[in-house]
């Protein structure tokens, strides 16, 4: 199923926009989403923003049949709808990156992403990082280095980091610095984040061959 | 009774931290009970005036919604109460949310919607229809300057009026004199993790998982305001994502929630928007504050002079303590300090990191750079030649100061005395490189707290207070304490905090927790080993029987003997002999006599580089050394964070954050885009250290606390590094590249 069979082209487009606040959200669905704006009266159509539709997400390789209105995002699936809430919402904008996780091993703001834009791919969140109670070695190194203080930041910042090393970025400390600049930490963890960052690069770079 | 293997003092992992970077720490807003309703805030399109109709007709039909609640429709509140803190009234509003039709800020509360999901209650707020009666607004320090008045304290605890010699004396017959006036802008926390409250009621009993650094307060607000006794409440917060200031007694979000669950008999929860953080959970107030410095030729200061004027909102009393460290910081027979206040129709302001202290000593260090300007003096030289080898504004020793060492080994890391004093004369490659320092202080601070210790028969101590983790490590450091104090492995104590059914622990702010809680677990641990003692000393069956107590040492989990070591006993065993499965104790904590004996400071010395491209003069800083005092430093690894969290939160107030005001007292940015917070790109070498001599006279483990010391004069030491980059004296931050063209 992909997920433009699933919104009705009838759907009221106002009042889908009205029911995600700001431009932000709009922009991402407009991307992924093609409606046709039609009506004018904020009358909820049979199928559309306030109905719930079927959606499989397969989060850290398990399958979830939810029933979710179009419009909610992947982030408030993963944590209202399955109670995953390792992925935080931070500003709910794609302005902090505290909801970073990775679909299909990009980096992605789960605000900024609709829950049905990611219907047969693959997501990936902090919860899915470790190897049962095997932590993944970013996780290590961030205990290690005090790359955190409230953690609030802290799945977001891991899932950035886990894409970058993936994307085989983050080659150097100005690299890693610009590249995380997306997540934010108020806290102020950046210096310990860096030497976490680029440990863990280091080791990945000796285990190859 | 801290053995050699004392767990005080090491650099020890968090003990949460497997479960904040798995994902498993939960935080207010992620608990789920059943039947969970969700609920959005409505906010004034004006900044003062008047609700005149709500019409919420088409946000009731909309799908999915269970209640729209304005003034009119609200389950009754009263007052938050007035006595929340041991002297003065609580510097926060009073006035429960919703209360009546009145607007006095723009981004106020003015109905709340509630419905089955988020998105549903998102959809249904924004068709409740406000009308409004504008009146005029006051929107600035000058305008409203004329209504100013004298604030005498600060939360009751700190005097914001002194006067000492003759300073109008002094600066008429000065060698040296400087007078400016210095800026600082409204400024907001964000932490990371928003407000965020789930509400449930049971019957007349009700629960709040908040976002709170202050679970006790919280619950006493909330059973004031809804009428009931405090046992009827429970404040429940294991982890807060960041807070610098904020979430403490309440906030909007909280008492809304519980309102609002109450309204629609089902647990509610309410998160605040990104945008609604900049108008219903506090900030740190604009201030405007006049400094008037005078010394003889060689730099010995004679007077002192700082009036400060800061603004409040009209629903509350909050007033930025600008002065308080100039009263005592240097040595100066000559000094005055006073602090005004204006209302604006802006947002309650509230703490911030370092409250009275950062702006403060921005405004006081900046001006003692200028004066070593004028007096042809190295400011580091300047600031040794003034140091306060006593408190003279209270005439009393200090408890344990070593801000000497600070700047000699801040002067020596940095290599200050590598610098040429004079202004633009320093370059990397086109680069201009300025070289400035301040003096950075914050007091020790230190509440009454309670705490309890169990030791079980397993071998291993649960100890408790109702204290929080907010990023400061009071999981780790806590345990730590209490692990010293039994004599046992750190990894066999375990720390609860964060539930208003623990002990009594104060907020957590004024850097304060480990001073006050660590008190209040030491004490508990030792009336919980006192016990042991005796369970050993009185049994025959242990190897310890009739042994003094005070021949008796606690190591590893065992009661030893300090003339035969082989004589020991394990606290399993002797708990399994006396067939009991724990003993406990718990104990209070509270400041004695030391407190009229000696004045309590924790200093530090901060020094800057920066590197600006003279023809797009943006502001980098490429280096900062720190070296710090304060007291006994129990975990340095996540002490070294708190400093670093301090010390890069103080390079976004110097060069970043605003706070910015439209002229009709809207809030222009208030996004995490637009209010612009440090990122990683911006971060480079910050080298932390400390001198950590503990402080006895403060408390048992000899900490003065740290989360507040490390932002203290960082503004002025970027400014000071900035004019000795460019020979331009920015006296308001941030300082943006505007500023310097
Ligand atoms: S919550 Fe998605 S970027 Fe902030
Ligand atoms: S650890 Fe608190 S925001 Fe990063």
């Amino acid at each position: 199923m992909s997920p433009d069979q699933d919104i009705d082209s009838a759907a009221d487009r106002r009042e889908f926009m009205e029911g995600v606040a700001v431009g932000g959200i709009g922009v991402a669905f407009a991307a992924a989403l093609p409606i046709t704006a039609t009506a004018d009266e904020p009358v909820p159509p049979a199928r559309g923003p306030g109905q719930p539709v079927p959606v499989k997400l397969n989060v850290n390789g398990t399958d979830h049949d939810l029933k979710l209105e179009p419009r909610v995002t992947l982030l408030d699936a993963l944590r209202e709808g399955l109670h995953l809430t390792g992925s935080k919402k931070g500003c709910d904008h794609g302005q902090c990156g505290a909801c970073t996780v990775l679909v299909d091993g990009r980096r992605v703001n789960s605000c900024l992403t609709l829950a049905v834009a990611t219907v047969g791919r693959k997501v990936q969140t902090v919860e899915g990082l470790a190897d049962g109670d095997v932590l993944h070695p970013l996780q290590l190194a961030f205990i290690k280095h005090d790359a955190f203080q409230c953690g609030y930041c802290t799945p977001g910042q891991l899932c950035s980091a886990a894409g970058l090393l993936k994307e085989g970025r983050a080659k150097s400390d100005d690299e890693i610095r610009e590249e995380m600049s997306g997540n934010i930490c108020r806290c102020g963890a950046y210096p310990n984040i860096l030497v976490a960052v680029r440990e863990v690069r280091q080791g990945a770079l000796k285990e190859k061959p | 009774m801290p053995e050699p293997r004392s767990p005080l003092g090491q650099p020890l992992d968090r003990a949460d931290g497997v479960a904040k970077v798995t994902g498993r720490a939960k935080y207010a807003a992620e608990f789920a009970p059943p039947d969970l309703a969700h609920a959005v805030v409505v906010t004034s399109t004006i900044t003062r005036g008047r609700v005149t109709a709500c019409d919420t007709a088409a946000a009731e039909k909309s799908p999915g919604v269970l209640a729209v609640i304005t003034p009119r429709t609200v389950p009754a509140m009263k007052a938050v109460p007035a006595d929340l803190l041991p002297k003065g009234r609580p510097p926060i509003e009073l006035r429960p949310p919703l209360a009546d039709e009145k607007v006095s800020h723009f981004g106020q509360a003015v109905a709340v919607v509630v419905a089955d999901t988020f998105e549903r209650a998102t959809a249904a707020a924004a068709r409740v229809r406000v009308t409004y009666q504008a009146d005029e607004p006051a929107l600035t320090l000058e305008e409203a300057e004329p209504t100013a008045f004298e604030a005498e304290t600060f939360v009751g605890r700190e005097d914001l009026k002194h006067r000492r010699g003759d300073v109008a004396r002094a600066l008429a017959g000065a060698a040296v004199k400087l007078e400016a006036v210095y800026r600082t802008p409204v400024e907001h926390h964000n932490p990371i993790e928003p407000a965020a409250t789930i509400a449930e009621w049971d019957g007349d009993s009700l629960t709040l998982h908040d976002s709170s650094r202050w679970v006790h307060a919280t619950r006493r607000v909330a059973a004031g305001v809804f009428g009931l006794s405090p046992e009827k409440v429970r404040v429940i917060c294991p982890f807060i994502g960041g807070a610098f200031g904020s979430k403490g007694f309440t906030w909007q979000q909280n008492l809304l929630a519980a309102a609002a669950a109450r309204h629609v008999k089902r647990p509610v929860k309410l998160v605040l928007t990104r945008q609604q953080m900049f108008t219903l959970a506090g900030r740190r107030p604009e201030t405007k504050q006049a400094v008037a410095l005078a010394a003889t030729k060689d730099g010995g200061l004679t007077a002192v002079r700082h009036a400060t004027m800061s603004e409040t909102s009209p629903l509350a009393d909050f007033v930025e303590p600008c002065g308080t460290l100039s009263k005592h910081l240097y040595s100066c027979p000559n000094v005055e300090v006073t602090h005004r206040v204006v209302r604006l129709n802006r947002s309650s302001p509230v703490f911030m990191r370092g409250p009275g202290e950062t702006p403060g000593s921005f405004a006081l260090e900046s001006a003692l750079d200028e004066l070593a300007v004028a007096a042809g003096i190295d400011p580091l030289v300047l600031r040794l030649k003034n140091h306060a080898d006593r408190d003279e504004e209270k005439d009393r020793p200090w408890s344990s100061k070593h801000l000497k060492e600070c700047y000699r080994r801040g002067d020596e890391r940095f290599g200050w005395a590598k610098r040429d004093p004079k202004p633009r004369s320093m370059r990397d490659g086109n680069l201009l490189v300025g070289w400035g320092m301040a003096t950075a202080a914050y007091p020790g601070i230190r509440m009454e707290a309670r705490a309890k210790v169990r030791v079980t028969a397993d071998g291993r101590a649960v100890a408790a207070s109702a204290a929080h983790e907010i990023g400061n490590g009071a999981y780790t450091v806590l345990a730590q304490i209490a692990a010293a104090a039994l004599g046992l492995p750190v990894d066999r104590v375990r720390f609860e905090l964060g539930d208003s059914d623990l002990p009594f622990a104060p907020a957590t702010g004024a850097s304060q927790t480990t001073a006050a809680v660590g008190s209040a677990v030491t004490a508990a641990a030792v009336e919980a080993m006192a016990k042991l003692v005796k369970l050993a000393t009185t049994d025959k069956a242990s190897p310890l029987f009739g042994i003094a107590v005070d021949q008796l040492a606690a190591r590893e989990g065992k009661l030893v003997s300090r003339a035969d070591g082989a004589k020991a006993d394990a606290f399993s065993d002797i708990l399994r002999r006396a067939k009991l499965k724990g003993v406990e104790a718990d104990a209070t904590a509270a400041p004695g006599e030391e407190k009229e004996k000696f004045s309590f400071l924790s200093t530090g010395a901060q020094f800057v580089e920066v590197k600006i491209d003279p023809d797009l003069p943006r502001v980098r800083v490429t280096r900062v050394v720190g070296v710090y005092d304060p007291g006994a430093v129990l975990n340095p690894k996540t002490a070294r964070s708190q400093m670093l969290g301090g010390i890069l939160m103080g390079l976004g107030a110097a060069l970043l954050e605003e706070t910015v005001y439209d002229g009709r007292g809207l809030v222009v940015n208030p996004d995490l885009a637009d209010y612009r917070l440090p990122v990683h790109a911006d971060t480079s070498d910050i080298d932390v250290s400390f001198v950590n001599e503990p402080d006895r006279h403060f408390n048992p483990v000899g900490a003065r606390g740290l989360g507040e010391l490390g932002i203290s004069g960082i503004g002025a030491a970027v400014a000071n590094a900035v004019f000795h980059a460019t020979g331009k004296r920015i006296r308001d931050l941030p300082i943006t590249p505007e500023k310097l063209l």
